[in-house]
This record gives structure tokens, C-alpha cells and sequence, in this order.
């Protein structure tokens, strides 16, 4: 009786009692949702247009984030030296997208390429061996010390009555706001971005009207890199640029799964979700298990939705025919 | 013209269902499986044991496992490390509970509970297929860490959370502890290893296998003729399990000695034998052995490479190994997507053909 009490009755008294701070835990999850639908962004992109599941994602954020820092404090690639001028944020973000609008270039040239046509696995793998050697390039390029970065995003709270919201979430959110407005509007009204619903439609169609498979390729994983970029740019501000930072992308696997891979409102949605569930499982029903639930909560609910939506949230119905 | 199966002619059933058909191949097995056994122990050192031999051997049973679930049932998991993390704890409980039973019976107990824990988290397979089912099953892996860790129960309530494998004896012989000589323990892990990789040859080539292979090549297609999808793939699931529980076993009890669940298991692992199916071939049970050495050589040999022949800092090395292994997962997948398997199977057509191209 004790156990089903503090399971299904307790936490709800105590979000009862003190609905502000229940809002203040629910606002928080938001914000770290927003977080989690930056990274899985990506992933969606790349699973939409090309049928690649881009396990680099995390990595490739880490990499980008690497590289800002290293353009800002002006640190010589491979030689660890601060010899070069140190560049303000704006030419630096700059020259980080161009470096991985390169690296997209190459890995479409030298991976994707000759995996034409291979089976789902193959290429998932291959993309973990990208993710390998990201890494390891990152870490000889800029070194492997956890760095600061600072692109002076305002920190600090904002106090509303009696809660607080920190103003960096804030920022967070509008500047995710602003990139899935963009991507949206890239999407559905530009050509290449008709090009590129084309081409996840139909690969073969879209090639047989006369649509640049390669170039397209080309495209999502710069466009997955710009993403990457903006996801390392805030998890780097706001927890350092180190390697756990490739990590994110664990953690948005499951986000992924619950909004359906090829879903890009899913992914934003599933974020939310994760991040309030997160949270707010966390300080209400964490304590009865001493903690620390958040590394498998989100795999969980996942699951769970999985089980009655096997296509996740938002996906497209998979049907299937001998 | 080396290798020739000609005049070989089968005068019974029993022959020409026989694991190697062909004598050449049976010879090489077994020539082989005797240098193992009898040739090794006498020239190899202890770090050979310790640093190559013994976790070859491990990680051969658990990439077995793996790839008789992905290789053959197609499957895809990512839960490798969370099951091997369940098959070293219900080692570690089962025999500091019954100190008299034998270790045999102990590590296949713990691949029956690991097997069982695998068919709880199979269930989804049910209804989910490819990344969402590797999605879920990332969360056996980091639920069952969480769970170890956390729960006092599973390390008997030591204070550093470490898992300490006591002296154990097989048949008189110690085989675990810091006391056991590393060639018992190279010779109990090879002879698990050809038991356990001799059962998945036939099973895999038996009714078994083909339902599970019929279930991979297309799943709704499979039950249309008749195989039931829930039963194959909860078979395959708690038999892979099965294998990578005693894998697990094996590694804490016989290999580290004393582990940290969250640590020893964490995702990599789940990675490591995937890389190892992967490379080794889906689908091969030769692949499995083949793989497993690979992914365990290529860091050591290349750290030795770089440290030691070249002078590298361990640091800087270690970024190298990175970049270089990714970029022959890559290379790999490119050139030879059904893994090295495969190129063991040309060379044995480009030697029946020797010395003609064709």
C-alpha cells in the first residue's frame, strides 16, 4: 500500500501543493526539450532525404562546436598553438558553416558515394565510422581539453512571481524557433528544398525527373551540419565543448523514435515531450529509486509508444507488401 | 589447383549433411582447433593470453550471439553490452549464493537468465522493425546499467559497487581468481568457445536457422508460408542472449576478475560487437571468430605501431586510433560489405582455380 501510494499518489499531491514550482520544473523540461529536438533535427533531415541513419549527428555537433571554438580563440589547427587572430563570433560561425558544408562535400564524395544502393545497415555503420573519425580529427585538430564557448548568449535569470527562468533557455528556444522557421520555409519554398522532398519521396523518381541525387546529398548534410552547429553552439555554451558533448546524440535517439523518424514536427514535438517527461519524472518519481533515471526514462517512454504507434508519433505509416 | 573437391563423392546421408562436406576444409578446421588447443599454450606469454587470446575467445561467443540475432534472424540490436552486463551479474550472484556449484553449471544458469531477460526485451520486435528496434533496445542497455548500479542487491551490498569474482575450480583446475594460471583460463574459454560455436553451426543450419533466415529475407512473407514470427523471434533473441550472457560471464568471471557493471558494459560494447559482426560477416558463423579477433587486434597492434614505433604520445595515439579505425570501418564496408567471411570464401574459389585466372 505504502509503494503504490508514494508511486501514484504522492508525486501528484506534491505537484498539487506547489504548482509553481511543478510549472518551473515543466518550464525547465521544455527548455532541455527544445535541446534534444535540435540534435534529433538533424538525424530527421538526413533519414528523410537520403534513408541514412545518421548516427554522426552528435559527433558532428561536437566537431562544429570544436572548430568555433578553436576559430575564436584563434588556435592553429593540429599544432594546439594560439598563433592565429582570434575572430569575432559572426566570421567565426561563418567559417564554421563553410567547414562543414566541406566536410558534407567529403563525406558524400568519399562514404556515400560508393554505398549507393546498400542496405540500411551498411550505411548506418558507415556512418558510425564517420563518426569515429570525426572524432578523432576534432580531437588532433583542437585538442581533447574541455574548452569554454562564449558567444555571448546572455546568461542569468528571470524571476516571474516566484519562479525562475534562466534567460539562456530562453534564447535557446527562440534561436530553435528561428532555425525550424527557416528550415520550414527552405523546405517548402525554395527549389532545392522541393528538390529535396523529392528526392525523399521517391529516390528514383526524383532522379528520373531530373533531380541531382549527389548535389542533394550534398545539401542535406550541409543543412544536417548547420543544425549541428546550432545544437553544438548551445550544449557547447552551456556545458562546455568536450567529447561527452557526442553524447547528445544518445539522447535524442529516443526523441527521435517517439516524434517518428521522418517527421520533422514530430522531432520538435518528441523533444518537448522527452524534455518535460524527463524532468519531471525526475524530481517527482526520482527520488523513490535514488535517481539518475533520466539515461534510461526517455528509452523507456519511447518504447512504450512504440508498442501501440510502431512508427512513432508522427511517422509515416509503414506498410508493407511481399 | 590446391583445393578440389573433386573425387570426394558422399555415399551417405549423414556425409552429405556433414558441417565440413569437403575434406580439405575439415582438416584445416581441425588442424587448427589442435594448434589451439595444443600448440598455443606452448609458446604463448602471458600477455599474450591475457591481452589477445582470452578476450578473442570472449568476444567470438559474444559476437555469436550477436549475429545469430542480427546476422541471421536480422534483428538489429544495440543491447549487446546491457545483456553481457546481466550475464556477469547473475555469475557473480550465482556463485557467491551456491559456492559448491560447479562453474559450468553457473555460467550456462547465467546465459539461461540472460536469455530470459533478452525475451523480455525482444517482446517489442513484435511490432517495431529496423532503427526503432535498435532504438529499443538501447534502452535494455542503459536501463539494465542503470539497474545494477543502482540496486545494492546485485553487487552484495559492497560499498565500492565492484563485482569481484571469487576462486573457482572446473574439474580441479582453477580457472578464475587472481590465483588461476592464464593458459586454464585460455583453455576453459577456447573449449566453451568451440562448443558453443560448433551448437550455432547447426543450429543455424537446421530448422531453426531457416526459419529465422526466412524471417530476415521478409518477414511477412515468412509467416504467409507459415512460420510464426513470435515464436522464431523470441527463439532468436533468447538464444542470442543466451550466447552473450555466457560471453558476459566469461569476461568478468575469467577475463577482468573484477568488474563495474556501468563501466565494464557500457555502449561501446554494444558497438565493439557490432563492429565485429559487421566486419566478420552477417550472417557467418566463421565471420563471428574472424571479427572478434580483428576488433580486438587492430587497437593493440595499432597502439604498439604508433606508441612504441613512432613515438607518439599515448594522447595523440589514441585520436590516431580513432581516425584510423573509422576510416577502415568505412573502407571495409566499401570494398567488402559482406565482411571478411566473404574474402576467406574467395580465396578458397581463387585457390580451387590456381594457377588459371578462371
Amino acid at each position: 500500500m505504502e509503494v503504490l501510494h508514494a508511486v501514484f499518489a504522492a508525486p501528484f499531491l506534491d505537484m498539487a501543493d506547489d504548482p509553481v514550482f511543478f510549472l518551473e520544473v515543466v518550464i525547465g523540461g521544455l527548455m532541455s526539450g527544445v535541446m534534444y529536438s535540435l540534435v534529433a533535427l538533424g538525424f530527421v533531415l538526413i533519414f528523410k532525404a537520403s534513408g541514412i541513419f545518421n548516427f554522426s549527428q552528435g559527433v558532428l555537433a561536437l566537431f562544429a562546436a570544436l572548430t568555433l571554438v578553436g576559430l575564436m580563440t584563434g588556435t592553429m589547427p593540429f599544432s594546439l598553438q594560439k598563433v592565429l587572430p582570434e575572430f569575432p563570433p559572426i566570421i567565426a560561425i561563418a567559417l564554421t558553416i563553410l567547414v562543414m558544408i566541406g566536410i558534407a562535400f567529403l563525406i558524400e564524395r568519399i562514404v556515400l558515394r560508393p554505398l549507393v544502393n546498400q542496405s540500411d545497415m551498411i550505411t548506418f555503420m558507415s556512418t558510425i565510422g564517420i563518426a569515429f573519425v570525426l572524432e578523432g580529427v576534432g580531437d588532433t585538430m583542437w585538442g581533447s581539453d574541455v574548452k569554454v564557448l562564449d558567444i555571448g548568449i546572455p546568461s542569468g535569470n528571470w524571476v516571474i512571481g516566484e519562479m525562475y527562468i534562466q534567460i539562456f533557455d530562453l534564447w535557446a528556444t527562440a534561436i530553435a524557433g528561428i532555425l525550424v522557421i527557416v528550415l520550414a520555409v527552405f523546405f517548402q519554398k525554395t527549389r532545392t528544398g522541393r528538390a529535396l522532398r523529392a528526392v525523399a519521396d521517391d529516390h528514383q523518381a526524383a532522379l528520373s525527373v531530373g533531380i541531382p541525387l549527389k548535389t542533394i546529398w550534398v545539401v542535406v548534410w550541409s543543412v544536417a551540419g548547420l543544425v549541428a552547429l546550432v545544437g553544438g553552439i548551445m550544449w557547447g555554451s552551456k556545458s562546455g565543448v568536450q567529447f561527452s558533448l557526442s553524447l547528445i546524440a544518445l539522447r535524442a535517439l529516443p526523441v527521435l523514435i517517439i516524434g517518428g523518424l521522418t517527421s520533422i514536427p514530430g522531432a520538435i514535438i518528441g523533444g518537448l515531450i522527452i524534455g518535460v517527461g524527463e524532468k519531471v519524472s525526475e524530481v517527482y518519481w526520482g527520488p523513490l529509486v535514488n535517481g539518475a533515471i533520466e539515461n534510461w526514462f526517455a528509452y523507456i517512454l519511447a518504447l512504450i509508444v512504440l508498442l501501440f504507434r510502431p512508427q512513432g508519433l508522427f511517422g509515416e505509416k509503414i506498410i508493407e507488401r511481399v | 589447383m590446391l583445393y578440389r573437391e573433386a573425387g570426394q563423392f558422399k555415399r551417405s546421408y549423414e556425409a552429405d549433411a556433414a558441417i565440413f562436406p569437403i575434406a580439405q576444409d575439415r582438416w584445416v578446421v581441425m588442424v587448427f582447433v589442435a594448434i589451439l588447443f595444443l600448440g598455443v599454450p606452448l609458446v604463448a606469454s602471458e600477455y599474450i593470453y591475457q591481452a589477445i587470446l582470452v578476450p578473442v575467445l570472449i568476444y567470438s561467443i559474444a559476437a555469436l550471439g550477436l549475429n545469430i540475432l542480427t546476422g541471421y534472424c536480422g534483428q538489429l540490436s544495440l543491447g549487446t553490452g546491457g545483456f553481457m552486463a546481466v550475464g556477469a551479474v547473475s555469475c557473480y550472484k550465482l556463485t557467491t549464493a551456491f559456492p559448491e556449484m560447479n562453474l559450468i553449471v553457473v555460467l550456462l544458469l547465467s546465459g539461461v537468465i540472460t536469455a530470459g531477460v533478452g525475451v523480455i526485451f525482444g517482446i517489442p520486435s513484435l511490432r517495431i522493425k529496423g532503427f526503432y528496434l535498435a532504438v529499443a533496445t538501447l534502452a535494455a542497455q542503459f536501463f539494465l546499467n542503470w539497474l545494477f548500479n543502482k540496486v545494492a542487491w546485485f553487487q552484495n551490498y559492497t560499498p565500492s559497487g565492484t563485482l569481484t569474482m571469487p576462486p573457482r575450480e572446473v574439474f580441479g583446475v582453477l580457472v578464475t581468481g587472481a590465483e588461476a594460471l592464464p593458459r586454464d583460463r585460455y583453455l576453459f574459454c577456447l573449449a566453451l568457445a568451440v562448443v558453443l560455436g560448433l551448437a550455432a553451426c547447426n543450429m543455424v543450419r537446421g530448422p531453426v536457422g531457416r526459419a529465422w533466415m526466412a524471417i530476415r529475407d521478409m518477414d511477412i512473407a515468412a509467416e504467409l508460408i507459415g512460420f510464426r514470427p513470435f515464436n522464431t523471434k523470441l527463439l532468436a533473441f533468447s538464444v542470442s542472449s543466451f550466447y552473450i550472457g555466457i560471453a558476459g560471464a566469461l569476461a568478468f568471471g575469467v577475463w577482468l576478475g573484477s568488474v563495474e557493471t556501468a563501466e565494464a558494459f557500457d555502449i561501446n560494447q554494444s558497438f565493439q560487437v557490432l563492429f565485429m559482426v559487421i566486419v566478420g560477416g552477417l550472417g557467418s558463423i566463421l565471420g563471428s571468430f574472424i571479427g572478434a579477433a580483428f576488433i580486438v587486434l587492430t587497437p593493440i597492434v595499432l597502439t604498439n605501431l604508433m606508441v612504441y614505433g613512432l613515438g607518439l604520445e599515448a594522447v595523440t595515439a589514441k585520436h590516431f586510433e580513432f581516425i584510423f579505425f573509422g576510416s577502415l570501418i568505412i573502407l571495409f564496408l566499401i570494398l567488402e560489405p559482406n565482411g571478411m567471411a566473404r574474402l576467406w570464401q574467395i580465396a578458397k574459389e581463387k585457390l580451387r582455380l590456381w594457377p588459371f585466372p578462371h
